[in-house]
């Protein structure tokens, strides 16, 4: 029983490591080898997942909007999702006559290689991460960054005007609001003194960062999940697919896989957005602690720390599909308005605060 | 030939060719595209002397900010290969002078270097963030501060130009 009990993604990964190492005597190709593992893992990971988001998104806004959601394919309809795949996948992949074939073939993929490279850092379980660098979160934002590159790429090779206006809209839009999720992140990495993932998660072990930072830290939070949703372009920030008036923004000219690579980029984003907000300042796979209460400290560490950290992105990502079917879209200048004259200053004076209180010790 | 060297081959060969893709190619937007993928290459030598922080700065910096920005205005201008001017006959001459002339000094410059093999220089720590932060606000404070300052009246200094255009059109 207590060895049933010790089985672990960390433990596994290490027996895999070790069978490998006895079976492989070249490094080089050891190294190749675990590299290709690790990518077909999360690939297994990745595709389920992106079913899993895109069922819970159909099924969220019904919840909103006091409807059913899909419930004619399989069993709750949760087979749609299945069903949406296929017809996408037999569908014809159009390229523009006049469009710059080369980039608009490349557009799709740099946008989900982009999304899929920033889940290297996130530390899934207890001691189960594919790469804990020393600049872990700064990988994250300055990775994320390049996404916008994919997009400006999409927008201006389909030789479409609303393809290009979407483009411009959403790369002034993701070029701000970085700004913001920077400053919030930072302002964690201010409190823990270090920019290493597995540094930022163990810290929080007396106590996630939400709790023992107080408002400030709070308020980061609140400037976090605002800003990141911005930044990967969902409602009520979808300026650059608005599809009242661009007709589908930078993805109009976009049909068949090359579309859904879009849209599978975008679920990655949001995964990787809610676990980034998990591990910041919810502790990411660290479980629910109350100060000296053993007893119920306890039965909380017995919950697997991957049930931990998958039910904390979860749950972020529960509110921001909330905020889709809640808030209605900004206009542009609305847009920057609330980034450059409200988020901005306020994570600027937080910034200070949050020094303030680093210094003092004025947490826990 | 281990990891480390097939690497370090891959990542010059890439930066080498898409570096000469950024002069050669006619479209500018490809021309951009190149130099991103340079920047990343450069990124990967970083990576591969143990410097990262180095190398994430050098990708948000060039390939995520002024990279974007770039595409901005190529985009907005609508720059295409039809509308790039043609430079006259004597131009064309004096660029190929001049640049022979540049090409004939480095090679003067790089006449006695011997090829040496690849150095594998993982076990320095100079370009890790702690280090590197320390050698910045001990040794160097004052270049460093001085260069902030610089920075801080650029931006004011853009912010005070684009205010003044918007001035002249309300008086229109």
């Amino acid at each position: 029983m207590n060895q049933l009990l010790e089985i672990s993604f960390s433990s596994l990964a290490s027996s895999i490591h070790s069978w490998l190492s006895s079976a492989i005597a070249n490094a080089t190709i050891l190294n190749v080898v675990e590299m290709a593992i690790a990518g077909v893992c999360l690939l297994v990971f990745l595709v389920p997942l992106c079913f899993v988001l895109g069922y819970m998104e159909r099924k969220v806004a019904a919840f909103m909007q006091l409807r059913l959601g899909p419930n004619r394919v399989g069993p709750k309809g949760t087979l749609q999702i299945v069903a949406d795949t296929v017809k996408l996948i037999f569908k014809e992949g159009l390229t523009p006559n006049a469009s710059d074939k080369f980039l608009f073939n490349l557009a799709p993929i740099i946008v989900v290689v982009v999304s899929m490279l920033v889940m290297a850092p996130i530390a899934f379980a207890k001691n189960f991460q594919l790469w804990d660098l020393n600049i872990g979160v700064l990988y994250v934002t300055s990775i994320s960054s390049i996404a916008v590159i994919g997009i400006l790429m999409a927008g201006w090779s389909s030789y479409n005007k609303y393809s290009l206006l979407g483009a411009m809209r959403s790369g002034a839009q993701i070029v701000s609001y970085e700004l913001s999720v920077g400053l919030s992140i930072i302002s964690i990495v201010i409190m823990t003194g270090s920019l290493k993932i597995s540094d930022i998660v163990m810290s929080q072990a007396d106590g996630w960062w939400i709790f023992k930072g107080h408002l400030p830290i709070f308020i980061s939070f609140v400037i976090f999940v605002i800003a990141s949703t911005a930044e990967i372009n969902r409602a009520p920030f979808d300026l650059s697919e608005a599809e009242q008036e661009l007709t589908g923004g930078f993805h109009t000219e976009y049909s068949g896989m090359k579309f859904a690579m879009f849209l599978l980029a975008e679920y990655i984003n949001l995964f990787v957005v809610s676990a980034m907000a998990a591990t910041l300042f919810l502790g990411g796979w660290m479980p629910f602690h109350i100060g000296h209460w053993e007893a119920f400290n306890h039965i909380m560490d017995f919950i697997p720390s991957s049930l931990w950290f998958l039910g904390k992105t979860f749950a972020i990502i529960f509110i921001i599909m909330q905020f889709r079917w809640t808030f209605p879209r900004l206009r542009v200048d609305q847009l920057l308005n609330l980034e450059w004259k409200y988020l901005l200053p306020i994570s600027m004076v937080n910034i200070i605060l949050v020094t303030i209180m680093a210094i003092m010790g004025w947490y826990l | 030939m281990d990891l480390f060297e097939a690497i370090f081959w891959f990542l010059t060969a890439m930066a080498i060719g898409s570096a000469l893709g950024v002069i050669l190619s006619r479209n500018p937007i490809n021309s951009v595209l190149f130099l991103i993928a340079t920047f990343f290459a450069i990124s990967g030598h970083y990576i591969l002397m143990n410097a990262q922080f180095l190398a994430i700065v050098n990708i948000i910096v060039y390939a995520g900010a002024i990279m974007v920005l770039f595409l901005f205005v190529i985009m907005l201008m609508n720059l295409n290969a039809d509308v790039e001017p043609q430079k006259s006959r004597l131009v064309q001459f004096a660029g190929i002078i001049s640049g022979g002339i540049l090409f004939l000094l480095i090679l003067a410059a790089l006449r006695d270097m011997k090829a040496a093999g690849v150095i594998e220089k993982t076990a320095t720590d100079i370009g890790l963030m702690k280090n590197l932060g320390k050698t910045l606000f001990q040794n160097y404070v004052f270049p460093f501060e001085i260069s902030s300052v610089l920075f801080l009246s650029a931006m004011i200094g853009a912010m005070v130009i684009g205010k003044k255009e918007t001035l002249v059109i309300d008086k229109n």
